[in-house]
This record gives structure tokens, C-alpha cells and sequence, in this order.
């Protein structure tokens, strides 16, 4: 089904368009244990990528090393095209790559307003000394952002809690204002590890569906991990499944689904 | 039953993210503002400048810096006290340098300077957290009162080893040294704390100020979004010794007059304004105040009570203030992490729905 570079058009008629990030032959290594073996596989614009397999395989450190916090010992990622130097985190941000985390990682300290405003720091130009007067430039700014933000809040339908402290807030809407807060750096590229860990099945069917709102109407590539079999070969059109740090599989859910080793390693033998 | 946000709208985000967005709370701000300026000069004298307000002034000054610091950002500094000195001997550097400059230019110069020393004292703090870098700063504590004393150059090679705060104005009016009277000491140290309290409100309520806090919540996710961990760091390190280079700076030339470094800026101080902000509010502009307010009230209430009223002898009642002290900040440790603050924002939630309990 992959025609060319230059895209493809997935079941549900959206068009895929030229490959925005590419891992080549990444390996990573904690002294002695290989998280990563020589895996390569690309993202390309507009398309739900989802990368599977079991406890362990290194789908995290995947990730990880995609928004910079892990440096590879070898092999190199693209961007946009671009061979991508090591760059600290917050550089990888700037480049316009956003991600949630599998473990809520938000202010708890901050409110849910303050949490998804933090997200457009690149938006950001003002220096110290005019925040520090507020008036005039600085204040312009934050209502400029607080505009866009607004609207993300709206998308996600988490209004009523834009004030409220996020230490107070329950499980499932953290994990919304943490997709929020991603979202607000109007992400090139958005990573999310986990969205639906720990939710009930009601919850799951909302993440699904802002996941997918976000792909259709703002077109954000997503590249994302999950456990839930069902979400993942609904929600994705490509799949890369690893195992022990190898890539085992990649394609559509279909051929993934088909793909006798990955049966074998991970999704077990078919009971119907 | 005034105290209420029902049917005050708001029609733009620049009305939001007012400092004060309800309008009872506006209102009793400028009345606070309007007596503090337009008032309280009027019916000062030397008892209640020197016992009371001069010393809660320039308090908050170094609390609303120390909080920056330690409330926003979450880097724990024991050298609060070292950082007020270099503020102090910065002024009195520059006092005796340059005897013709306005009073105002010399204690924002200090304040400077003491933003260098302490994004200086302040790396470490890339590399370490917590308890490791609240030892470092306290070395910066130790190092700079070290510093102070041994350096003839400093204190002007002064016999004593003292530095003796000469007299200087601000347009004509005289602000330092023994003939300066108590309202014009006053007004000059109360536009230094409302302009610092406006700058920090500022910082805290924008983009500086989420970096933060971003930081101080939960650094390494900070990063991956896109927090600068250094530029925040050092930004808040450098406000933050502003603050409390001008406390210092108004510490030493309008409130003491004469200071050796030791007795004046060692740890205690450093301690004090630390318990300041814990009893005031951790990330709460407010509460700086708060804190310095108790800190610098309790001592004087305690004396008119128990010395003046009850008549118990004077180091009991001092004794007694160290006690109290101590099960506060043990206590609001355990009981109210949040401080003063918290409970008057609690208070203010209850009264918002008062009478109705939810």
C-alpha cells in the first residue's frame, strides 16, 4: 500500500503526505541492556502512527529519544528533512515536536489555565523587563495566547475547569489538559505515550474521539503508544510493533495484525 | 455579603488576568494604597517607623524575593541572609563613591549588583536540588559574610570594621544617616516594596513567571516542553537577589544606619526571612507580606503583652518569641503547607458563598 515518498491515501480516503520525521537505525543502550536495536521506520504528515509491543520493548525510550531526552549511541533522526543534531529537550520543543507522558506529568501546583498556557512558550517573545511591566507588549501577548488557548480548551470541552488547581482535578481530565497543553505549542509532530492508560471504556471512546478530531481538523501528525489492541487498530493507520528492542512489524493494522511473528511475540494465537 | 464575583463580568482576557480580578478586592487595594501613601506619613513617628513599619517594609521586600526563588521556582536558598549583605555593602560602596547620585540610583544599583552575585551562587543550581543545593547556597552565606568582614576594602578600612551609613537624600530630601526623618524613610522604603511587589506580580502572572513554576512542579517535563531549565533558573535567581539586594541595601542605610555584617546579615537572617515565607505563603505574593507582617508584629505584641501588661521579666518574653516562632513553622509545615496565604484564600472562598455553605 505504500506507493512512494510521496504518500498515500489511507482506507478512510485522508491523504498522507511526505515523511516528516525518520528514525535511522536507532540503537540505544543503557550500559549493558539494548533498549533500542537498529530500528528504523518514518512518520509521515498527517497520519496516526502508532508504535506497540510488549511490557518492555522499548516503546518509551522510542519516544524518548524522539523528543530528545535519550541521545542515541547510533543512528540518526530526521526532521523535517533535516539530519537533527543532539539538542537539549526544550530545543527538540521549540523544533515544534509536543508530547504527553504515560505518567501525568503536569504542574500540579499551577491551574489547568496556567498548565496549557506553559505549552505556548515558544509563542512567547517578550523579554523579562517588558513582563516585568506588563503593560503594553507583555500584556498583548498573553492575551494573543490566551486566545489561541482558549480555543483548545474549547476542543476539548474542559471549560469549567480552566481555573480549578490541577492537583484537584480526577485522572481522566488530567490526562485531557495534558493532551491540551501539547496541543497548545500547535505541535508539527505530537507524541502521546499512553493517552488512554488507566481509563475506563467511556473515557477511552472520548480520548479516541479528540485524538482523531485532532488529526482531522487541526491535520497533526501523531505518533503514539498504547496497550488497548482495539484503540490502537481502529485509531492508527500505520503500525510499528517491537519486541526486545526490535522492530518486529510495521504496516497497516491489517498486515500488523497478520504478520505471523508479531502474532507470535505479542497479540497470542486467535481464538475464532 | 458585598464580596462577590456574581454579576462582575468579564468581556476581554486582559480583564482576567487582572491582578486582582474582583472588584471588593480592587477596591480595598487602593484603599490599602491611599492610606499607606496618603495617611500613615502624616501621623509617623521615630517609635512606630523604627519598631514596626520600616522593618515589615524592607522584610517584604526580601521575602517577595526570597519567594521567588523558593515559592515559584523551588530552588531552597539558606543564603538569603549573604545576598543582603552584598546588597548592603554594594550601597554603601556606592554611597561613599559617589556622594552626589540620588539615593534611588544607589539602592537599584545594589540591586544589581546582587542579581550578578547571585546568578552567580546560582549555578550550582543546574546541577543539584534540594537539600544538596540549599547547603550550597548556604555556603554562599557563610563565603559572603567571610567575605565582608576580612576584606578591609569593603568597609572603607574602617577601625571598627563597621560600615557607617553617611548621610544622603533623594531630590533634597534627606533619607539616610541620623537626620533623616521617619516619614521620609518611609515613603522611600514603601516605593521600593510597592514597585517590587507590582514587578513580581507581573513576572509571576506571565510567561516568566509559568516557567517557574513549571520548574518548580515538575522539572524534567518542563523541559521536554520546552522550558529553557537554565534561562529559568538564573532568571529566577537573578529577580529574586534583586529583591532581596534592595532589602538588604534599605536594611543597612535607612533602617540600621550602622552594620557589622556578622551580627546583622548572618544565617539568622537568612532563617528569618525563610520562616517569613513559609509562614506567609509558599508562591503567593500576598503572603510575603503576610509573613513579614507576623514576624515583625509578634516580637513587638508579645513585649506589650507580656512585659508592659503582665510584667514578666524581658528574656522570658524573648524566649517565648523563639517558642511561638518555632511551633508556628512546625505547625504550618504539618497543618498548612500554603501558609497565611492558603487560609486567607479559604477565608475568601467561604465568604464569596457566604451565608450559604456551598
Amino acid at each position: 500500500m505504500l506507493d512512494s515518498s510521496e504518500g498515500y491515501v489511507t482506507e478512510d480516503g485522508r491523504k498522507i503526505g511526505g515523511v516528516v520525521m525518520e528514525m535511522k537505525n536507532i540503537t540505544l543502550r543503557f550500559g549493558g541492556v539494548v533498549a533500542i536495536k537498529d530500528i528504523s521506520f518514518d512518520i509521515r504528515e498527517g497520519e496516526i502512527r502508532a508504535i506497540i509491543g510488549p511490557n518492555g520493548a522499548g516503546k518509551s525510550s522510542m519516544l524518548n529519544v524522539i523528543s530528545g531526552f535519550y541521545v542515541p549511541q547510533e543512528g540518526e533522526v530526521w526532521f523535517h528533512g533535516a539530519k537533527r543534531p543532539p539538542m537539549r529537550p526544550y530545543e527538540v520543543a521549540q523544533q515544534g515536536i509536543a508530547r504527553t507522558f504515560q505518567n501525568i506529568a503536569l504542574f500540579e501546583g499551577m491551574s489547568v489555565l496556567d498548565n496549557v498556557m506553559t505549552g505556548r512558550l515558544s509563542f512567547m517573545k517578550t523579554n523579562i523587563f517588558q513582563q516585568a511591566l506588563w503593560k503594553g507588549k507583555a500584556e498583548a501577548e498573553e492575551g494573543e495566547n490566551r486566545e489561541a488557548v482558549e480555543k483548545i480548551i474549547d476542543f476539548l470541552e474542559i471549560q469549567h475547569i480552566r481555573k480549578t488547581p490541577v492537583s484537584r482535578l480526577p485522572y481522566g481530565l488530567k490526562k485531557r489538559v495534558e493532551l491540551a497543553r501539547a496541543l497548545a505549542a500547535e505541535p508539527k509532530l505530537l507524541l502521546l505515550d499512553e493517552p488512554m492508560a488507566g481509563m475506563n471504556v467511556e473515557e477511552k471512546e472520548d480520548m479516541s474521539r479528540f485524538i482523531l478530531d485532532v488529526n482531522d481538523e487541526f491535520g497533526t501528525t501523531i505518533a503514539l503508544i498504547e496497550h488497548d489492541m482495539g484503540v490502537v487498530m481502529d485509531l492508527s493507520d500505520r503500525v510499528v510493533v517491537m519486541d526486545y528492542g526490535r522492530k518486529i512489524g510495521d504496516g497497516t493494522p491489517d498486515e500488523v495484525r497478520n504478520n505471523q511473528e508479531v502474532i507470535d511475540a505479542y497479540l497470542g494465537v486467535s481464538h475464532d | 455579603m458585598f464580596y462577590r464575583e456574581a454579576g462582575d463580568f468579564k468581556t476581554s482576557y486582559r480583564d482576567d488576568s487582572q491582578t486582582f480580578p474582583i472588584k471588593f478586592d480592587r477596591y480595598r487595594y487602593y484603599v490599602v494604597l491611599a492610606v499607606a501613601f496618603g495617611i500613615i506619613p502624616f501621623i509617623i513617628n521615630d517609635y512606630w517607623a523604627n519598631a514596626l513599619l520600616l522593618p515589615f517594609l524592607i522584610y517584604a521586600i526580601a521575602a517577595i524575593g526570597l519567594n521567588i526563588l523558593v515559592g515559584y521556582c523551588g530552588q531552597v536558598s539558606l543564603g538569603t541572609g549573604g545576598f543582603m549583605a552584598v546588597g548592603a555593602y554594594a550601597c554603601y560602596k556606592l554611597m561613599t563613591a559617589f556622594p552626589d547620585v540620588s539615593m534611588f540610583i544607589h539602592v537599584l544599583l545594589a540591586g544589581g549588583i546582587t542579581a550578578f552575585v547571585g546568578v552567580l551562587f546560582g549555578l550550582p543550581s543546574l546541577r543539584i536540588k534540594g537539600f544538596y543545593l540549599a547547603v550550597a547556597t548556604l555556603a554562599a552565606q557563610f563565603f559572603l559574610v567571610w567575605l565582608f568582614n576580612r576584606v578591609p576594602w569593603f568597609y572603607n578600612y574602617s577601625a571598627s570594621g563597621q560600615i557607617n551609613a553617611p548621610e544622603r537624600d533623594v531630590f533634597g530630601i534627606i533619607v539616610t544617616g541620623p537626620n533623616a526623618s521617619a516619614w521620609a524613610t518611609y515613603l522611600f522604603c514603601l516605593i521600593f516594596l510597592t514597585v517590587s511587589a507590582i514587578i513580581a506580580r507581573n513576572l509571576t502572572r506571565g510567561t516568566t513567571g509559568r516557567t517557574w513554576m513549571a520548574i518548580r512542579d515538575m522539572d524534567i517535563a518542563a523541559e521536554i516542553i520546552g522550558v529553557n531549565p537554565l534561562k529559568a533558573k538564573l532568571t529566577a535567581f537573578a529577580v529574586s537577589s534583586f529583591f532581596v539586594g534592595i532589602a538588604g541595601a534599605l536594611f543597612f542605610a535607612v533602617y540600621l544606619g550602622a552594620v557589622e555584617v556578622g551580627e546583622v546579615f548572618g544565617i539568622q537572617k537568612s532563617f528569618l526571612v525563610l520562616f517569613m515565607v513559609i509562614i506567609g505563603g509558599l508562591g503567593s505574593i500576598f503572603g510575603s507580606f503576610a509573613g513579614a507582617a507576623f514576624l515583625v508584629l509578634l516580637p513587638v505584641v508579645l513585649k506589650l503583652i507580656g512585659v508592659d501588661l503582665l510584667g514578666w521579666p524581658t528574656d522570658i518574653v524573648a524566649h517565648l518569641n523563639l517558642v511561638i516562632v518555632g511551633a508556628l513553622i512546625i505547625m504550618f509545615l504539618i497543618l498548612e503547607p500554603h501558609g497565611l496565604a492558603q487560609l486567607w484564600r479559604v477565608a475568601k472562598e467561604k465568604l464569596r458563598l457566604w451565608p450559604f455553605p456551598h
